[in-house]
Protein backbone atom coordinates (compact mmCIF):
# COMPACT_ATOMS: atom_id res chain seq x y z
CA UNK A 1 0.00 0.00 0.00
CA UNK A 2 1.16 3.82 -0.83
CA UNK A 3 1.07 6.25 1.68
CA UNK A 4 -1.67 7.58 0.99
CA UNK A 5 -3.79 4.98 2.19
CA UNK A 6 -2.65 6.35 5.90
CA UNK A 7 -3.93 9.95 5.09
CA UNK A 8 -6.77 11.29 7.53
CA UNK A 9 -7.86 11.90 3.40
CA UNK A 10 -8.87 8.35 3.38
CA UNK A 11 -11.12 8.65 6.11
CA UNK A 12 -12.63 11.84 4.93
CA UNK A 13 -13.49 10.65 1.30
CA UNK A 14 -14.57 6.91 2.63
CA UNK A 15 -17.50 8.93 5.16
CA UNK A 16 -18.38 10.87 1.81
CA UNK A 17 -18.49 7.78 -0.42
CA UNK A 18 -20.93 6.17 2.79
CA UNK A 19 -23.37 9.36 2.66
CA UNK A 20 -23.62 10.36 -1.11
CA UNK A 21 -26.77 9.55 -2.54
CA UNK A 22 -26.80 6.37 -4.91
CA UNK A 23 -27.73 7.72 -7.79
CA UNK A 24 -25.54 11.07 -7.70
CA UNK A 25 -22.15 9.09 -7.20
CA UNK A 26 -23.49 6.31 -10.26
CA UNK A 27 -24.26 9.88 -12.50
CA UNK A 28 -20.84 11.53 -11.31
CA UNK A 29 -18.68 7.78 -11.49
CA UNK A 30 -19.95 7.09 -15.23
CA UNK A 31 -19.40 10.66 -16.42
CA UNK A 32 -15.86 10.14 -15.12
CA UNK A 33 -15.49 7.71 -17.59
CA UNK A 34 -12.59 5.33 -16.15
CA UNK A 35 -13.37 1.23 -15.65
CA UNK A 36 -10.23 -0.09 -14.60
CA UNK A 37 -10.18 -3.76 -14.36
CA UNK A 38 -10.14 -4.98 -10.64
CA UNK A 39 -11.61 -8.70 -8.50
CA UNK A 40 -13.34 -8.45 -5.80
CA UNK A 41 -11.89 -9.21 -2.73
CA UNK A 42 -14.65 -9.57 -0.50
CA UNK A 43 -17.92 -9.34 -2.87
CA UNK A 44 -20.89 -6.80 -2.24
CA UNK A 45 -22.21 -7.79 1.10
CA UNK A 46 -25.45 -6.29 2.64
CA UNK A 47 -25.66 -6.49 6.27
CA UNK A 48 -26.57 -4.56 10.03
CA UNK A 49 -24.35 -2.52 11.78
CA UNK A 50 -25.93 -1.65 15.69
CA UNK A 51 -25.91 1.85 16.28
CA UNK A 52 -25.56 2.94 20.04
CA UNK A 53 -26.45 5.90 22.32
CA UNK A 54 -25.53 6.87 25.70
CA UNK A 55 -27.87 6.95 28.41
CA UNK A 56 -28.46 11.14 28.76
CA UNK A 57 -26.54 11.64 25.53
CA UNK A 58 -22.94 11.03 27.83
CA UNK A 59 -23.58 8.29 30.02
CA UNK A 60 -23.24 4.48 29.52
CA UNK A 61 -23.98 3.21 25.51
CA UNK A 62 -26.70 1.37 24.60
CA UNK A 63 -28.29 -0.33 21.88
CA UNK A 64 -30.50 1.85 19.62
CA UNK A 65 -30.93 -0.41 16.44
CA UNK A 66 -29.24 -1.49 13.42
CA UNK A 67 -28.84 0.29 9.91
CA UNK A 68 -28.19 -1.33 6.72
CA UNK A 69 -24.77 -1.38 5.61
CA UNK A 70 -23.26 -2.60 2.27
CA UNK A 71 -19.49 -3.31 2.05
CA UNK A 72 -17.11 -4.90 -0.04
CA UNK A 73 -13.20 -5.22 -1.35
CA UNK A 74 -11.17 -5.41 -4.23
CA UNK A 75 -8.11 -5.27 -6.05
CA UNK A 76 -7.40 -2.95 -8.90
CA UNK A 77 -5.52 -4.78 -11.98
CA UNK A 78 -2.36 -1.65 -10.90
CA UNK A 79 -2.29 -3.85 -6.88
CA UNK A 80 -3.90 -1.00 -5.25
CA UNK A 81 -6.86 -2.81 -2.72
CA UNK A 82 -10.04 -0.30 -2.17
CA UNK A 83 -12.72 -0.73 0.34
CA UNK A 84 -16.14 0.02 0.23
CA UNK A 85 -18.59 0.56 3.50
CA UNK A 86 -21.65 2.21 2.34
CA UNK A 87 -24.94 3.20 3.62
CA UNK A 88 -27.80 1.42 2.61
CA UNK A 89 -28.46 -1.87 0.29
CA UNK A 90 -26.79 -0.47 -2.40
CA UNK A 91 -24.15 -3.41 -4.32
CA UNK A 92 -23.32 -1.07 -6.89
CA UNK A 93 -22.80 1.95 -4.79
CA UNK A 94 -20.44 0.35 -2.56
CA UNK A 95 -18.55 -1.07 -5.61
CA UNK A 96 -18.33 2.40 -7.00
CA UNK A 97 -17.38 3.35 -3.75
CA UNK A 98 -14.15 0.98 -3.26
CA UNK A 99 -13.08 1.71 -7.22
CA UNK A 100 -12.95 5.35 -6.45
CA UNK A 101 -10.77 4.39 -2.80
CA UNK A 102 -8.58 2.11 -4.70
CA UNK A 103 -8.30 4.90 -7.25
CA UNK A 104 -7.75 7.66 -4.96
CA UNK A 105 -4.39 5.77 -4.10
CA UNK A 106 -3.47 6.40 -7.58
CA UNK A 107 -2.40 9.20 -9.89
CA UNK A 108 -5.47 9.70 -10.85
CA UNK A 109 -6.43 10.96 -7.31
CA UNK A 110 -6.46 14.43 -8.29
CA UNK A 111 -8.86 14.07 -11.21
CA UNK A 112 -11.01 11.50 -9.28
CA UNK A 113 -11.17 14.60 -6.53
CA UNK A 114 -12.36 16.94 -8.89
CA UNK A 115 -14.64 15.30 -11.04
CA UNK A 116 -16.23 13.07 -8.34
CA UNK A 117 -15.60 14.04 -4.37
CA UNK A 118 -16.04 17.78 -4.70
CA UNK A 119 -18.79 17.94 -6.28
CA UNK A 120 -20.55 15.00 -3.25
CA UNK A 121 -19.35 16.56 -1.14
CA UNK A 122 -20.48 20.73 -2.27
CA UNK A 123 -24.32 18.87 -2.44
CA UNK A 124 -24.51 17.44 0.45
CA UNK A 125 -23.06 20.74 2.09
CA UNK A 126 -25.76 22.11 0.40
CA UNK A 127 -28.47 20.22 1.66
CA UNK A 128 -27.19 20.02 4.88
CA UNK A 129 -27.19 24.21 4.45
CA UNK A 130 -30.87 24.01 3.25
CA UNK A 131 -32.29 21.92 6.41
CA UNK A 132 -30.40 24.81 8.66
CA UNK A 133 -31.94 27.60 6.90
CA UNK A 134 -35.46 26.33 6.86
CA UNK A 135 -34.90 25.67 11.13
CA UNK A 136 -33.05 28.97 10.97
CA UNK A 137 -36.20 30.67 9.82
CA UNK A 138 -38.72 28.57 12.51
CA UNK A 139 -36.61 29.83 15.22
CA UNK A 140 -38.41 31.68 17.94
CA UNK A 141 -37.93 35.31 18.21
CA UNK A 142 -39.26 36.48 22.08
CA UNK A 143 -40.74 39.75 22.53
CA UNK A 144 -42.56 41.17 26.03
CA UNK A 145 -45.35 42.64 25.32
CA UNK A 146 -46.01 45.82 26.72
CA UNK A 147 -47.34 45.92 30.55
CA UNK A 148 -50.15 47.50 30.94
CA UNK A 149 -48.74 48.85 34.32
CA UNK A 150 -48.16 52.54 33.78
CA UNK B 1 -51.11 -27.71 22.06
CA UNK B 2 -50.35 -27.73 18.19
CA UNK B 3 -51.65 -30.61 16.26
CA UNK B 4 -50.39 -31.18 12.40
CA UNK B 5 -53.85 -30.97 10.49
CA UNK B 6 -54.07 -30.97 6.43
CA UNK B 7 -56.61 -29.74 3.98
CA UNK B 8 -55.97 -25.98 4.40
CA UNK B 9 -53.43 -25.62 1.44
CA UNK B 10 -55.90 -24.65 -1.38
CA UNK B 11 -57.97 -22.31 1.00
CA UNK B 12 -55.10 -20.52 2.29
CA UNK B 13 -53.32 -19.77 -1.09
CA UNK B 14 -56.55 -18.82 -2.43
CA UNK B 15 -56.98 -16.26 0.94
CA UNK B 16 -53.73 -15.00 -0.18
CA UNK B 17 -54.52 -14.03 -3.62
CA UNK B 18 -57.49 -12.30 -2.53
CA UNK B 19 -55.09 -10.37 -0.18
CA UNK B 20 -52.81 -9.60 -2.99
CA UNK B 21 -55.82 -8.03 -5.13
CA UNK B 22 -57.70 -6.30 -1.59
CA UNK B 23 -53.93 -4.97 -1.22
CA UNK B 24 -54.08 -3.29 -4.68
CA UNK B 25 -57.33 -2.05 -3.87
CA UNK B 26 -59.26 -0.38 -6.83
CA UNK B 27 -57.03 -0.73 -10.00
CA UNK B 28 -58.25 2.50 -11.46
CA UNK B 29 -56.97 4.03 -8.62
CA UNK B 30 -52.78 4.55 -9.04
CA UNK B 31 -50.89 2.52 -7.64
CA UNK B 32 -48.70 3.68 -4.40
CA UNK B 33 -44.72 3.72 -5.23
CA UNK B 34 -42.55 2.54 -2.30
CA UNK B 35 -40.54 6.12 -2.77
CA UNK B 36 -44.11 7.80 -2.44
CA UNK B 37 -44.47 6.20 0.91
CA UNK B 38 -41.00 7.27 2.27
CA UNK B 39 -41.18 10.45 1.04
CA UNK B 40 -45.06 11.47 1.84
CA UNK B 41 -45.56 8.79 4.89
CA UNK B 42 -42.61 9.23 6.85
CA UNK B 43 -43.89 9.42 10.21
CA UNK B 44 -45.32 5.87 9.63
CA UNK B 45 -42.22 5.00 8.33
CA UNK B 46 -39.80 6.25 11.11
CA UNK B 47 -42.25 4.35 13.55
CA UNK B 48 -41.69 1.21 11.47
CA UNK B 49 -37.67 1.86 11.84
CA UNK B 50 -38.01 2.58 15.70
CA UNK B 51 -40.02 -0.16 16.63
CA UNK B 52 -38.77 -2.72 13.88
CA UNK B 53 -34.82 -1.53 15.28
CA UNK B 54 -33.65 -1.12 11.36
CA UNK B 55 -33.13 2.66 10.03
CA UNK B 56 -33.41 2.06 6.14
CA UNK B 57 -36.50 3.83 4.85
CA UNK B 58 -36.64 2.11 1.88
CA UNK B 59 -37.18 -1.15 3.60
CA UNK B 60 -39.84 0.16 6.07
CA UNK B 61 -41.86 1.77 3.45
CA UNK B 62 -41.70 -1.20 1.45
CA UNK B 63 -43.13 -3.03 4.54
CA UNK B 64 -45.69 -0.84 5.08
CA UNK B 65 -47.09 -1.31 1.41
CA UNK B 66 -46.73 -4.75 2.18
CA UNK B 67 -48.65 -4.78 5.47
CA UNK B 68 -51.75 -2.30 3.91
CA UNK B 69 -50.62 0.01 6.24
CA UNK B 70 -50.59 -1.79 9.08
CA UNK B 71 -47.98 -0.78 10.91
CA UNK B 72 -47.64 -3.70 14.15
CA UNK B 73 -47.37 -5.92 10.40
CA UNK B 74 -45.01 -3.95 8.95
CA UNK B 75 -42.55 -3.86 11.94
CA UNK B 76 -43.22 -7.28 12.13
CA UNK B 77 -41.37 -7.89 8.46
CA UNK B 78 -38.78 -5.59 9.09
CA UNK B 79 -37.61 -7.60 12.04
CA UNK B 80 -38.26 -11.02 10.29
CA UNK B 81 -35.86 -9.12 7.38
CA UNK B 82 -32.97 -7.96 10.51
CA UNK B 83 -32.48 -10.99 11.06
CA UNK B 84 -31.05 -12.43 7.87
CA UNK B 85 -28.86 -9.74 8.38
CA UNK B 86 -25.35 -10.05 8.84
CA UNK B 87 -24.10 -7.92 11.53
CA UNK B 88 -20.65 -5.91 10.62
CA UNK B 89 -20.31 -4.63 13.86
CA UNK B 90 -21.55 -2.08 16.22
CA UNK B 91 -20.81 1.73 15.50
CA UNK B 92 -19.34 3.96 18.29
CA UNK B 93 -22.47 5.68 20.11
CA UNK B 94 -23.79 8.68 17.89
CA UNK B 95 -22.92 12.17 19.46
CA UNK B 96 -26.06 13.85 19.83
CA UNK B 97 -24.29 16.69 20.81
CA UNK B 98 -23.01 17.61 17.49
CA UNK B 99 -26.80 16.85 15.74
CA UNK B 100 -27.57 19.04 12.53
CA UNK B 101 -31.16 20.20 14.41
CA UNK B 102 -34.12 20.64 12.66
CA UNK B 103 -36.04 21.02 15.37
CA UNK B 104 -34.73 22.21 19.16
CA UNK B 105 -36.99 23.13 21.91
CA UNK B 106 -36.57 23.57 25.52
CA UNK B 107 -40.09 23.89 28.06
CA UNK B 108 -37.59 24.79 30.40
CA UNK B 109 -35.18 27.75 29.17
CA UNK B 110 -36.73 30.05 27.34
CA UNK B 111 -33.77 32.03 26.18
CA UNK B 112 -31.10 28.50 25.58
CA UNK B 113 -28.50 29.21 23.46
CA UNK B 114 -29.10 28.03 19.87
CA UNK B 115 -32.58 29.61 20.07
CA UNK B 116 -35.97 27.35 20.08
CA UNK B 117 -36.08 26.31 16.79
CA UNK B 118 -39.46 24.57 16.09
CA UNK B 119 -38.66 22.50 12.87
CA UNK B 120 -41.80 21.24 10.59
CA UNK B 121 -43.93 20.47 13.59
CA UNK B 122 -47.82 19.80 13.88
CA UNK B 123 -47.56 21.92 17.25
CA UNK B 124 -49.94 24.84 17.29
CA UNK B 125 -51.67 23.58 13.87
CA UNK B 126 -55.26 23.95 14.49
CA UNK B 127 -56.43 20.16 14.33
CA UNK B 128 -58.44 21.14 11.33
CA UNK B 129 -58.85 18.91 8.09
CA UNK B 130 -57.28 20.73 5.35
CA UNK B 131 -59.41 19.79 2.08
CA UNK B 132 -56.99 21.41 0.00
CA UNK B 133 -54.75 18.53 0.17
CA UNK B 134 -57.86 16.35 -0.83
CA UNK B 135 -57.67 17.78 -4.53
CA UNK B 136 -55.97 16.45 -6.63
CA UNK B 137 -52.60 18.02 -8.48
CA UNK B 138 -51.51 20.22 -5.67
CA UNK B 139 -49.94 22.23 -7.96
CA UNK B 140 -46.63 23.57 -6.99
CA UNK B 141 -44.59 21.80 -4.68
CA UNK B 142 -44.62 24.23 -1.16
CA UNK B 143 -41.62 25.93 -0.44
CA UNK B 144 -40.46 26.72 3.30
CA UNK B 145 -39.19 29.87 3.97
CA UNK B 146 -35.36 30.18 4.40
CA UNK B 147 -33.05 32.16 7.28
CA UNK B 148 -29.25 32.61 7.41
CA UNK B 149 -28.47 29.30 9.35
CA UNK B 150 -26.94 29.64 12.37
CA UNK B 151 -23.02 28.43 12.82
CA UNK B 152 -22.28 25.45 15.00
CA UNK B 153 -23.91 22.66 16.86
CA UNK B 154 -26.59 23.71 19.82
CA UNK B 155 -25.45 22.74 23.28
CA UNK B 156 -27.42 20.39 25.18
CA UNK B 157 -29.69 22.00 27.89
CA UNK B 158 -28.76 19.57 30.71
CA UNK B 159 -25.28 20.31 30.40
CA UNK B 160 -26.12 23.82 31.54
CA UNK B 161 -27.81 22.47 34.88
CA UNK B 162 -25.02 20.27 35.21
CA UNK B 163 -22.76 23.06 35.60
CA UNK B 164 -24.14 24.29 38.18
CA UNK B 165 -24.82 20.83 39.81
CA UNK B 166 -28.21 21.39 39.80
CA UNK B 167 -28.74 17.80 37.78
CA UNK B 168 -27.70 14.50 38.25
CA UNK B 169 -24.32 13.25 36.27
CA UNK B 170 -24.77 10.38 33.73
CA UNK B 171 -21.56 7.98 34.18
CA UNK B 172 -19.49 8.25 31.31
CA UNK B 173 -18.71 4.63 30.24
CA UNK B 174 -17.76 2.56 27.50
CA UNK B 175 -19.10 -0.90 28.77
CA UNK B 176 -20.48 -2.99 26.07
CA UNK B 177 -23.82 -2.43 26.33
CA UNK B 178 -26.14 -5.89 26.62
CA UNK B 179 -28.09 -6.74 23.17
CA UNK B 180 -31.78 -8.06 23.68
CA UNK B 181 -31.95 -9.31 19.84
CA UNK B 182 -28.57 -11.59 20.88
CA UNK B 183 -29.34 -12.64 24.18
CA UNK B 184 -32.45 -13.75 26.27
CA UNK B 185 -33.13 -10.69 28.32
CA UNK B 186 -32.46 -10.95 32.21
CA UNK B 187 -33.92 -9.35 35.02
CA UNK B 188 -33.43 -7.02 36.71
CA UNK B 189 -32.11 -5.15 33.66
CA UNK B 190 -29.34 -2.43 33.76
CA UNK B 191 -30.70 0.97 32.23
CA UNK B 192 -28.79 0.66 28.61
CA UNK B 193 -30.98 -2.83 28.20
CA UNK B 194 -34.02 -0.84 29.57
CA UNK B 195 -33.55 1.72 27.19
CA UNK B 196 -33.09 -0.52 24.35
CA UNK B 197 -36.08 -2.29 25.18
CA UNK B 198 -38.39 1.38 25.66
CA UNK B 199 -36.73 2.70 21.87
CA UNK B 200 -37.98 -0.41 19.97
CA UNK B 201 -41.01 -1.12 22.42
CA UNK B 202 -44.70 -0.38 21.28
CA UNK B 203 -45.50 3.47 20.79
CA UNK B 204 -48.94 3.54 22.37
CA UNK B 205 -47.71 0.86 25.46
CA UNK B 206 -44.90 3.56 25.96
CA UNK B 207 -46.78 6.49 25.70
CA UNK B 208 -49.60 5.17 28.20
CA UNK B 209 -47.35 4.33 30.33
CA UNK B 210 -45.57 7.66 30.41
CA UNK B 211 -49.09 9.36 30.81
CA UNK B 212 -49.92 7.29 33.67
CA UNK B 213 -47.05 8.87 35.16
CA UNK B 214 -48.01 11.80 34.55
CA UNK B 215 -51.52 11.07 36.18
CA UNK B 216 -50.16 10.46 39.47
CA UNK B 217 -48.89 6.42 39.09
CA UNK B 218 -45.46 7.32 39.84
CA UNK B 219 -45.60 10.59 39.45
CA UNK B 220 -42.18 12.43 39.11
CA UNK B 221 -42.68 15.50 37.45
CA UNK B 222 -41.08 15.62 34.07
CA UNK B 223 -40.15 18.58 32.26
CA UNK B 224 -38.80 18.25 28.75
CA UNK B 225 -35.81 19.96 29.19
CA UNK B 226 -34.94 19.50 26.06
CA UNK B 227 -36.33 17.87 22.62
CA UNK B 228 -33.98 17.88 19.23
CA UNK B 229 -34.59 16.15 16.01
CA UNK B 230 -31.89 16.20 13.22
CA UNK B 231 -29.14 14.11 11.51
CA UNK B 232 -26.23 12.78 13.09
CA UNK B 233 -23.13 10.67 11.87
CA UNK B 234 -22.62 7.19 12.19
CA UNK B 235 -18.75 6.04 12.85
CA UNK B 236 -17.65 2.25 12.67
CA UNK B 237 -13.96 1.20 13.05
CA UNK B 238 -13.26 -0.67 9.81
CA UNK B 239 -10.98 -3.03 10.84
CA UNK B 240 -9.30 -3.57 7.80
CA UNK B 241 -8.31 -0.11 7.89
CA UNK B 242 -7.44 0.33 11.53
CA UNK B 243 -9.51 3.74 11.67
CA UNK B 244 -12.83 4.52 11.99
CA UNK B 245 -15.67 5.92 9.15
CA UNK B 246 -18.55 7.60 9.19
CA UNK B 247 -20.75 4.73 7.78
CA UNK B 248 -23.44 6.95 7.19
CA UNK B 249 -25.90 9.82 8.81
CA UNK B 250 -29.17 8.96 10.57
CA UNK B 251 -32.12 10.98 11.76
CA UNK B 252 -32.94 10.69 15.74
CA UNK B 253 -35.17 12.23 18.19
CA UNK B 254 -33.67 12.97 21.63
CA UNK B 255 -35.93 14.09 24.53
CA UNK B 256 -34.06 14.44 27.85
CA UNK B 257 -36.67 15.13 30.52
CA UNK B 258 -35.69 17.45 33.74
CA UNK B 259 -37.58 15.44 36.85
CA UNK B 260 -37.68 16.63 40.72
CA UNK B 261 -35.29 16.08 43.05
CA UNK B 262 -33.33 13.42 44.82
CA UNK B 263 -30.81 14.19 48.05
CA UNK B 264 -29.81 12.71 50.91
CA UNK B 265 -27.50 12.99 53.65
CA UNK B 266 -24.38 13.40 51.91
CA UNK B 267 -25.70 15.10 48.98
CA UNK B 268 -27.70 18.28 48.19
CA UNK B 269 -30.98 18.38 45.88
CA UNK B 270 -30.47 18.09 42.28
CA UNK B 271 -32.63 17.80 39.38
CA UNK B 272 -32.70 13.85 38.27
CA UNK B 273 -33.08 13.27 34.47
CA UNK B 274 -34.97 10.92 32.15
CA UNK B 275 -33.74 10.00 28.45
CA UNK B 276 -35.33 9.11 24.97
CA UNK B 277 -33.36 8.54 21.80
CA UNK B 278 -35.49 6.98 18.90
CA UNK B 279 -34.95 6.93 15.06
CA UNK B 280 -36.40 9.71 12.94
CA UNK B 281 -38.49 12.07 13.72
CA UNK B 282 -40.41 10.38 16.55
CA UNK B 283 -41.54 12.62 19.01
CA UNK B 284 -43.88 11.40 20.75
CA UNK B 285 -42.17 8.11 21.51
CA UNK B 286 -39.09 10.17 22.74
CA UNK B 287 -40.53 12.02 25.35
CA UNK B 288 -42.96 8.35 26.19
CA UNK B 289 -39.13 6.54 26.53
CA UNK B 290 -37.80 9.24 28.52
CA UNK B 291 -41.13 9.67 31.40
CA UNK B 292 -40.76 5.52 31.24
CA UNK B 293 -37.11 5.64 31.91
CA UNK B 294 -37.36 8.24 34.54
CA UNK B 295 -40.01 6.13 36.17
CA UNK B 296 -38.17 2.91 35.92
CA UNK B 297 -35.15 4.21 37.69
CA UNK B 298 -36.85 4.76 41.18
CA UNK B 299 -34.62 2.13 42.88
CA UNK B 300 -31.14 3.72 41.81
CA UNK B 301 -32.20 7.04 43.05
CA UNK B 302 -33.74 5.71 46.40
CA UNK B 303 -37.35 6.27 45.88
CA UNK B 304 -40.18 4.63 47.23
CA UNK B 305 -41.49 1.86 44.97
CA UNK B 306 -45.49 2.95 44.86
CA UNK B 307 -46.78 -0.50 43.24
CA UNK B 308 -47.25 1.86 39.64
CA UNK B 309 -47.24 -0.33 36.67
CA UNK B 310 -44.47 2.35 35.03
CA UNK B 311 -41.55 1.45 37.86
CA UNK B 312 -42.47 -2.05 37.64
CA UNK B 313 -39.49 -3.30 35.49
CA UNK B 314 -40.85 -6.59 34.84
CA UNK B 315 -44.26 -5.73 33.64
CA UNK B 316 -42.83 -2.50 31.30
CA UNK B 317 -39.66 -4.81 29.35
CA UNK B 318 -42.09 -7.60 29.35
CA UNK B 319 -44.94 -6.03 27.52
CA UNK B 320 -43.70 -3.33 25.87
CA UNK B 321 -42.93 -5.27 22.30
CA UNK B 322 -45.74 -4.94 20.23
CA UNK B 323 -44.60 -8.08 18.17
CA UNK B 324 -43.71 -10.56 20.69
CA UNK B 325 -47.57 -9.42 22.23
CA UNK B 326 -48.91 -9.63 19.00
CA UNK B 327 -47.43 -13.31 17.93
CA UNK B 328 -48.76 -14.40 21.33
CA UNK B 329 -52.51 -12.69 21.19
CA UNK B 330 -52.79 -13.73 17.40
CA UNK B 331 -52.11 -17.11 17.93
CA UNK B 332 -54.95 -17.84 19.89
CA UNK B 333 -56.90 -17.28 16.49
CA UNK B 334 -55.11 -20.24 14.63
CA UNK B 335 -56.60 -23.40 15.32
CA UNK B 336 -56.71 -25.54 18.71
CA UNK B 337 -59.21 -27.86 18.08
CA UNK B 338 -57.97 -30.40 20.24
CA UNK B 339 -57.44 -27.53 23.24
CA UNK B 340 -60.62 -26.90 22.97
CA UNK B 341 -62.08 -30.72 22.39
CA UNK B 342 -60.69 -31.53 26.09
CA UNK B 343 -62.17 -28.73 27.13
CA UNK B 344 -65.55 -30.05 25.97
CA UNK B 345 -65.59 -33.05 27.32
CA UNK B 346 -64.34 -31.40 30.32
CA UNK B 347 -67.17 -29.21 30.47
CA UNK B 348 -69.57 -31.56 30.01
CA UNK B 349 -68.35 -34.46 32.47
CA UNK B 350 -68.50 -31.29 35.30
CA UNK B 351 -72.12 -30.63 33.96
CA UNK B 352 -72.91 -34.40 34.35
CA UNK B 353 -71.60 -34.42 38.16
CA UNK B 354 -73.29 -31.82 38.74
CA UNK B 355 -77.03 -33.01 37.60
CA UNK B 356 -76.15 -36.11 39.18
CA UNK B 357 -75.61 -34.01 42.23
CA UNK B 358 -78.81 -32.65 41.93
CA UNK B 359 -81.14 -35.51 41.60
CA UNK B 360 -79.13 -37.07 44.17
CA UNK B 361 -80.00 -34.20 46.66
CA UNK B 362 -84.01 -34.21 44.98
CA UNK B 363 -84.15 -37.83 46.03
CA UNK B 364 -83.15 -37.39 49.05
Amino acid sequence: MTDKTKTPDRRGWMSLLAKAPPADLARLWGAFGEAPGYSYLRAPEVGGVMVRGRTGATGAPFNLGEMTVTRCSLRLESGEVGHGYVQGRGKTHATQAALIDALMQTDRAAALRAAVLDPLRDALQAARAARAEKAAATKVDFFTMVRGED
Amino acid sequence: MYVAVKGGERAIDNAHAWLAEERRGDPAVDELSVAQIREQLALAVNRVMTEGSLYDSDLAALAIKQARGDLIEAIFLIRAYRTTLPRFGAAHPVDTAKMACDRRISATFKDVPGGQVLGPTFDYTHRLLDFKLAAEGEGEAPDAPRNPAQEGAAPHVTGFLNREGLIQTEDASDATPPDLTREPMELPAGRPLRLQALTRGDEGFVLSLAYSTQRGYARNHAFVGELRIGAVAVEMDIPELGFAIEIGEITLTECETVNQFTGSKTEPPQFTRGYGLVFGQTERKAISMALVDRALRWKELGEEDQGAPAQDEEFVLMHCDNIQATGFLEHIKLPHYVDFQSELELVRKLRREAAQTQMQEAAE
